[in-house]
């Protein structure tokens, strides 16, 4: 068995540990460094719940091992929302029940908010494949695929020169 | 799930890679990690418990795209997510760029190879019949220097290639496909996506006829197969529906029923059938593509 002393960047905190070799990421995240809005589902790539950024890129934490993300920037459910304010892709969740048990919620959202950075302004089939590797037994998808209309939306508005971020979903 | 026990090596370069084989060829078993989304799911499973792990993901002169003269090539561990952001990949070979397309998901494209993909040669894989369709010639390093093997003689069987313990898949070349139809047709399996049937088209043309074509599918035998009897059919015919429908009529005309794979979603009867409807819609995906792109134009 070895060992490997690797460092990663979690939400823009360097942390660095000790892994084994066959650590895989996700137990890395959580029982190492507790983050543990990352959540383990199926265990086998399928379900998505586990899914992190990577570098930018949407991954699943179950199928990586930790010493393979080595210097890597990490984000998790965790660093989505800043001092405090819900990102719009959380907002979205929130007003448009885009969540019943929440299992599956951190990595849906990071699937989503992959796909925004990618395309911010996707049609209800493109949102529909870029969740295609997250499962949900809950909500039957259309009020994800809402939640993320919703936050394209909302992102489109922060972005347009005309508004200003506090006009944002202050509706309720 | 865990896996059991190893130890990892992560390679720099090809000669570390081929140093690190050789250095761990003598005790237990050794595997090479790539994109990790066939050999992870099985070591935690347990079905593969290997004593040395090299990562060979990381190795810079085994990843990207670039364009040789009337030579595309595709070093083995480029991701699927840069393949699908190339438009050289697009041009020059249409029908392994649609197959990547129906790769797993997101998460398994930011992550999976090509190179990963067919070494594994899974029978279930979406490029193994895309590599044939496409002429590919696989490029391995070992010992003794680099070999080329084509698409045609890469696959021996299930998860059996003719790379040898010793060497390793390097980069993919694909001669220019630019101006070809190219297309691929998938029955995913319901429960794990892999296609249980999977066809990959490309079509040569010219006006309104085919000159050449070649066929390839997966998931259908225990390795890739281009059809050749639908190859045959489409030569020199005309560029249409009915002639693609009888074309693929001849999908299953060299293979024995007998061996095509079966298991609990489909038997081996009901793959023959869905090998000619899906070598069909390959052929008429292909079509469409043409005229999609000519409407772009």
């Amino acid at each position: 068995m070895t060992e490997h002393d690797i460092e990663l960047s979690v939400n823009g905190t360097t942390h660095e540990l000790t892994v084994e070799s066959r650590t895989l990421l996700v137990h890395a995240l959580r029982d190492e460094l507790g983050y543990t809005g990352t959540n383990v589902g199926c265990e086998s790539s399928t379900c998505g719940a586990c899914t992190v950024h990577l570098d930018g890129d949407a991954v699943k934490s179950c199928t990586l091992l930790a010493v393979q993300a080595d210097g890597a920037e990490i984000g998790t459910v965790e660093g989505l929302a800043e001092d405090g304010t819900y990102a719009p892709i959380q907002e979205g969740f929130q007003k448009e029940h885009g969540l019943q048990c929440g299992y599956c919620t951190p990595g849906m959202m990071l699937a989503a908010d992959d796909l925004l950075e990618r395309n911010p302004d996707p049609d209800e089939g493109e949102i529909r494949e870029a969740i295609e590797g997250n499962l949900c037994r809950c909500t039957g998808y259309q009020n994800i695929v809402n939640a993320v209309e919703f936050a394209a939306d909302e992102m489109g508005e922060a972005s347009s020169p005309e508004m200003t971020a506090a006009d944002g979903g202050g509706d309720d | 799930m865990y896996p059991d026990e190893f130890d990892y090596y992560r390679a720099e370069s090809v000669d570390d890679a081929l140093d690190l084989l050789d250095e761990h060829s003598g005790a237990g078993t050794t595997e090479l990690l790539a994109g990790g989304h066939s050999l992870l799911p099985a070591m935690k499973t347990g079905l593969s418990s290997p004593d040395v792990l090299i990562d060979i993901s990381g190795v810079e002169e085994m990843q990207g795209i670039s364009v040789d003269g009337d030579t595309l090539s595709i070093g083995a561990m480029t991701r699927y997510s840069d393949l699908l952001g190339s438009d050289a990949v697009a041009e020059h070979a249409p029908a392994l760029a649609a197959a990547v397309e129906q790769v797993g998901d997101v998460q398994v494209r930011n992550r999976g190879t090509i190179g990963g993909n067919l070494a594994h040669a899974d029978p279930a894989a979406d490029l193994p019949g895309a590599a044939l369709a496409s002429d590919a010639t696989l490029v391995t390093h070992g010992p003794d220097g680099e070999r080329e093997i084509p698409a045609d003689d890469f696959f021996f069987g299930m998860y059996t290639t003719d790379v040898g313990p010793d060497e390793l898949l390097t980069r993919i070349e694909i001669p220019s496909a630019d101006g070809a139809l190219g297309a691929y047709a998938k029955k995913p399996s319901p429960s794990s996506g892999y296609a249980m049937v999977g066809v990959a088209a490309l079509l040569e043309i010219d006006g309104d006829g085919v000159t050449s074509a070649r066929v390839g599918a997966n998931g259908v035998m225990d390795h890739g197969v281009r059809l050749s009897p639908v190859e045959d059919a489409l030569a020199d015919g005309a560029l249409d529906d009915e002639t693609m429908a009888s074309a693929a009529n001849h999908a299953g005309d060299d293979l024995d029923v007998d061996m095509m794979m079966s298991d609990l979603q489909a038997s081996n009867e009901f793959r023959a059938q869905l090998l000619e409807v899906y070598t069909e819609r390959a052929l008429t995906a292909a079509i469409e593509s043409g005229s999609s792109s000519a409407a772009a134009d």
